[in-house]
Parts: structure tokens; sequence; C-alpha cells
């Protein structure tokens, strides 16, 4: 294979190369351009902005949009800066991710090691939660969440977001489990281990790609979410992607471009790490569930 | 009284009949083999028997204990896959020890037990690993390991070495036989291997399409054979099976045509003349080593009739040679000595061992 390579790159010669090179790099510069924009913008003083030329490194370096942006910008009519919401923001998405990726698993298993009559048929209908528009369901949550109490929460989301995330971890640990041999099952059976113990010793232990890709899915997903957070929570359950807009589009004052930036950057900032890191089993883990599934 | 027993067992998968009317007794540390062709149902019959599936109707009985109605984990049995479905996270050690710990045995019994399966089966210097580091042999003796551990009074063997190449399957078949005359436990293994079964059994039971088809001791299924199915199946080189007529007049007489037309004639002892008619067709069943050359011939033997061929094909095969001649329209192969010297072409004497020929009939295929 790599053989092979070698042999067609030598065969291309200079020219298409250099070619290959440029519209790569073109590429590469296209992507990075809004992110090299929102960096440059987020450490110059606001006057330099006004100034014109947005593309241009800062004459001045200052760090005070970011300070800003954390601490003291005007959220609303609080001048808390992001950092609050940025903590509603974990403790809505780390639950979320934890109980939707639990419960997903747990169909997965009930779904391929438990058959029973119309599981397929009932997979089908899980399935639909990865079709419907969140915008259908605005309404019918709202009154679901009103009805239970938890309007205006940080559990009401959390509920939300499992409930939206059980069809896609369904799918991702069925695929998974499907490939996962029943023998074991079997000889997990005869050696004494009841249904649960099955599902924690046995299955659990040996989903790990699958459990990466599936947190990465649902960490993006829901850390991004600014609809369910705009139309359920509360000014205390506020998540960072609602605060980010109402500081973004404050009517009043001046627009602070920087400090606009930096907020922006620091919103994005856990979903980009998290990529980052283990961005690599994410593609390996959806390639292994796709094929064998 | 017998040790395990099926009686009159059904198992349907919706409206199809996977295994219908088993009947099975083994005694207690003997050795039953099921054996059949792919999807004759021997690998469900297994699994009933472990309770990883429900039986339609009928009982099965382990050590006089009823078990239809128990959990797998309470019929004191222990399995081993073809798989091997060793546990992917767990060390070798974890691995044979998980049905201990799942049953609440104290941690210090359970390093002696480990210990002691260990040395058994020459695992020691393995029971760190994890099973993707084992080879396929090793494997195989941790997934032994694992069901020898539990001490059980039945074992279970599904296909256990199928997964195995030839020369390690054959070290790991004389490995489990060595470990059952050891331990003397009741034995159930599921093959597909008709050698594996003969080696192995004590009794083989022979399954096709869900229905058993003879149940016996290797020698019995080998030397007689309930059917042509049976015949065919077990024994390599295969049984030569010839079209043939019987006739009762003159004290049993099989007829055959040979390739030139003309009849070759060959007297049957213990044939029990058929009600009524005088000649009938038959299919005449005769191992390949019941036809020989005049040197390797049993000189004494008064059912040994010698009768000239026409040598076809010869083919060495080290310690005998294979002659291949032809009556009836088949084939017929005949095992002759190492040094029997041929070539094709030639008409010399053949020594047919009459007492060990079978007759079946030819529209049922049972044996008359």
């Amino acid at each position: 294979m790599s053989v092979a390579s070698q042999q067609t790159s030598v065969r291309t010669g200079l020219f298409s190369r250099a070619l290959i090179y440029t519209v790569l790099i073109l590429f590469a510069v296209y992507y990075i351009l809004p992110l090299f924009v929102m960096l440059v913008n987020s450490v110059k003083p606001l006057d330099e902005i006004r100034g014109g030329n947005m593309l241009a490194l800062p004459s001045e370096w200052t760090l005070a949009p970011w300070a800003s942006a954390w601490s003291t910008a005007q959220i609303g009519i609080e001048p808390t800066g992001l950092s609050p919401y940025l903590w509603n923001t974990i403790k809505m998405v780390v639950p979320a991710v934890a109980i939707s990726i639990l419960l997903g698993a747990f169909n997965g298993y009930v779904l391929t090691k438990w058959r029973f009559k119309g599981d397929t048929i009932l997979f089908g209908l899980v399935l639909f939660a990865c079709f419907i528009p969140f915008q259908i369901v605005l309404i019918p949550m709202a009154t679901v969440l009103g009805q239970l109490g938890l309007a205006g929460t940080t559990s009401g989301l959390v509920l939300v977001h499992v409930v939206y995330g059980l069809g896609f971890t369904t799918l991702f640990f069925r695929n998974y489990y499907a490939a996962f041999p029943t023998d074991l099952v079997k000889a997990a059976q005869i050696d004494g281990a009841g249904f649960f113990q099955i599902f924690f010793r046995i299955l659990l232990p040996a989903s790990g790609p699958i459990i990466v890709v599936t947190v990465i899915w649902q960490f993006t997903n829901i850390w991004n979410d600014f609809l369910f957070g705009a139309s359920f929570a509360d000014f205390d359950s506020m998540p960072m992607t609602v605060a980010l807009n109402n500081l973004v589009s404050s009517s009043t004052g001046v627009k602070e471009y920087n400090v606009h930036f930096a907020g922006a950057i620091l919103a994005a900032l856990p979903t980009l790490v998290v990529y980052v890191v283990s961005g690599r089993y994410f593609v390996r883990g959806l390639m292994a569930g796709a094929v064998k599934g | 009284m017998s040790f395990l027993q099926i009686n009159n067992l059904y198992k349907n998968y919706g409206p199809v009949e996977v295994l219908k009317d088993i009947n099975i007794q083994i005694e207690e540390g003997g050795f039953l083999v099921l054996v059949g062709p792919s999807g004759c149902g021997k690998s469900t019959l297994l699994n009933t028997i472990a309770g990883l599936e429900d039986i339609t109707s009928g009982n099965i009985m382990i050590g006089g204990r009823q078990v239809n109605e128990l959990h797998p984990s309470q019929r004191d049995i222990a399995m081993v896959f073809q798989s091997y479905a060793l546990y992917p996270t767990m060390n070798v050690a974890q691995n044979i020890a998980f049905g201990m710990e799942m049953r609440g045995v104290p941690k210090p019994e359970r390093e002696e037990a480990i210990q002691r399966v260990a040395k058994m089966l020459q695992i020691e210097p393995l029971l760190k690993r994890k099973p993707s580091q084992l080879s396929g042999g090793q494997r195989q003796r941790v997934a032994m390991g694992r069901a020898l551990v539990r001490d059980p009074q039945v074992f279970l063997f599904d296909e256990p070495l199928s997964n195995l190449d030839a020369k390690l399957r054959v070290d790991m078949r004389t490995e489990i036989k060595r470990l059952h005359q050891n331990m003397a436990t009741t034995i159930v293994y599921v093959t597909h291997d008709q050698i594996e079964a003969m080696t192995l059994a004590t009794k083989i039971a022979v399954l096709k399409d869900g229905v058993l088809q003879q149940f016996g001791t290797p020698h019995e299924i080998y030397n007689n054979p309930a059917n042509l199915f049976v015949a065919d199946f077990m024994g390599s080189p295969a049984m030569n099976l010839i079209p043939a007529k019987l006739r009762t007049d003159d004290g049993g007489i099989i007829e055959m045509t040979r390739a030139n037309g003309d009849p070759i004639r060959l007297p049957v002892s213990k044939m029990s003349a058929p009600p009524g008619a005088v000649e009938r067709d038959v299919i005449l069943g005769i191992r390949p080593e019941a036809i020989t050359d005049l040197s390797s011939a049993q000189k004494d033997n008064a059912h040994q009739v010698e009768v000239d061929c026409l040598v076809e094909v010869v083919e060495p095969a080290g310690a005998d040679t294979f002659v291949m001649t032809s009556f009836g329209g088949k084939e017929v192969m005949a095992r002759m000595n190492a040094d029997f010297i041929a070539s094709a072409g030639e008409t010399v004497p053949f020594a047919f061992n009459m007492e060990k020929a079978v007759v079946f009939d030819p529209s049922s295929g049972v044996r008359i």
C-alpha cells in the first residue's frame, strides 16, 4: 500500500505536486481564516478594529477583551461576563451526556443481546428521534416540562437533551453491540452472571471506542445547543450559547467586537479541545460501527 | 440409571421443527459426541442441554434432576465455545475466576483454584495476559480452564477444535481424551468431524435434519450403520455403496454388474430373508478395508470371498494403497497392503470380507 503510493508520488511531477500543495494550502487558509480573524481581533483594543483592517495583527496587544468577556461584560442586564453561564452549561452538559450514553448503551445491549418480539420495530421508532427537527417539539416539550415542574431549570434542560440524544446513542451502541460476540453473553450466563452483571462487567468495559464516539457526539451537540437553551432556560439556568447571543446582540451602547470575539472563542473552546484530544478515535469508532453494524 | 438423559425432546423455532423426538442416555463418565453435517441441529441440542435455549417439549435430566426450567448457571454444567468466548477485557486469571466470582467464592479459594487449573493445563505463565495476546491453542486451553475450574457434572464442548490448524487439532484432541480419562466427568461434545467423533466418543449420536439417525458406540456406528446416511457420513474414506440385487434362494447372494456387463456374485451370510420376494434391489455397503488383496486378507475367515476385478486407479498413500474398481456403475474403493503392486488395466484377485458387508433398502435407506 505505502509502496504503491510512493510510486505514484514519484511519477507525479514537480509541477502537479506544487499545484496540489497550493490548492491544499488555499483551502487550509480558507478554513483557518475565520478563527484567525477572531483570535487577532480579540486581542486588539476596540479603536484598532474600528479603524478598519480586520486581518492585520494588533499594533497594541491587550487581554482586556478576554477579561471583560469572562467576568465583566454586560449580559442582558447583569454585568457578569460569561463565566456563570459557562458553569450553567457544564451543569447541563455533564449529566446529559452521561445519562444519555448510559441509557443508549443499555438500549443497545437489550436490543442486540436480549432480543424480544418487535425489537426491530422498537429500534426503528427510537431512531425517529434522530430525524425529528427540534422546532417541532418545542411547544409540546414546554408543556411537558411545565407539568413536570422542570420549566426553566437545568434539570429540565438535561431531560430534554437526554430524550433527544437517546436516538443517536442507541443507534451507536446497538450497531457496536451487534458485532459483539453473543457467545460471550452465553458464557457469562453459564458463569452465573445476571442481566446487569453481564452489561457492566462484560459489555461496557469492552465499549471504549464507541463510548468515545458517543461522548464527542453528545458533548458537541449539547454544548452547542442554542434553541433548547433559549426556549426552556430561565435566567439562572441559561447556558453559555444563549448568554453569548445576549452579549453579542445587546442593542445598547457601543458594539465591543473584541469582547464578542473573545466570548465566542471562550464558548467554543471546550468542544474544540474535546475534538482535538479524541478526534482520531471519533473517526475510527464511527467507521468500526458503520462497517460491522 | 443413566446420568444424562434426554427424553422425547422437541425444539421448534416458530413453525420449523429443528429437533424431533430426540432420545439419548449416557452413563456417568461417558463421552457423548453429537455429530452431523452443518444445520443438523447438533449445536442447538447442546444449547438446550446448557439451558441457553428453551425446549418445546420433552425433558432433560442431569444426575437424576430435571433441569428443563433451570437457568444455565444452576445446571451444574460448563461449556467450551467454538469461538472460545473469552472475556476480552479480563486477563486469563480473571477469565478463569469469573464464574467463581459470580457465585461469591472467597478470593483465597479462587486463587487456589486458578493455580490448580493453570497447572493442569500448563498455562501458568499466561495468567496475567489478555486473551488478545494469546495464540489460538493457548486461548483454547484457557477456555477449557474456565470450564474445568467449575468442576461441573457435565462438560459441554461446542466444536472446540474447529478454529485450530490441523496439527494442533490432533494434539488438542489427544489432550481432551487424556483429560477425560483423568477426570472421568461426563462430556457432551459437538463436532462435524467424524474422525473426532470416532476417536473421542464412548457413545456417538448421529443427527441429520434434527432427527437422531443412530445412537451407539463408535464400533456399532462404524460397523453396523442404521441407514445409508450414517454409513456414508462416518468413516474416511467413505463406505462403498453399490447398487445390487439380493437373491435369497440359495442362502443369500448379492449380485452386481461389472463395468463390462458381466455379473459378479458374492454370498452374504447373516442376511434375514425378506418375506415373500426371492429377489430385490438393495444397496450393498462395504468399507474399503473389507476389500483387500490376498496377502493382507485373513486366510481362515470363512466369509472371505475372492473375486477377480479390473484395477482402474491405484493411489498409494504410504501406509496403504487405495485401489479403485467399479461395480454397478459406482466406483468401489479397496484398501490394499502398502506393498501391493498393480497397474491400471490389470485384473487381479480382490478379497471381499463379506462378514463386514451390510445391505440397505434403496428407497428408504434403512438397513436390512
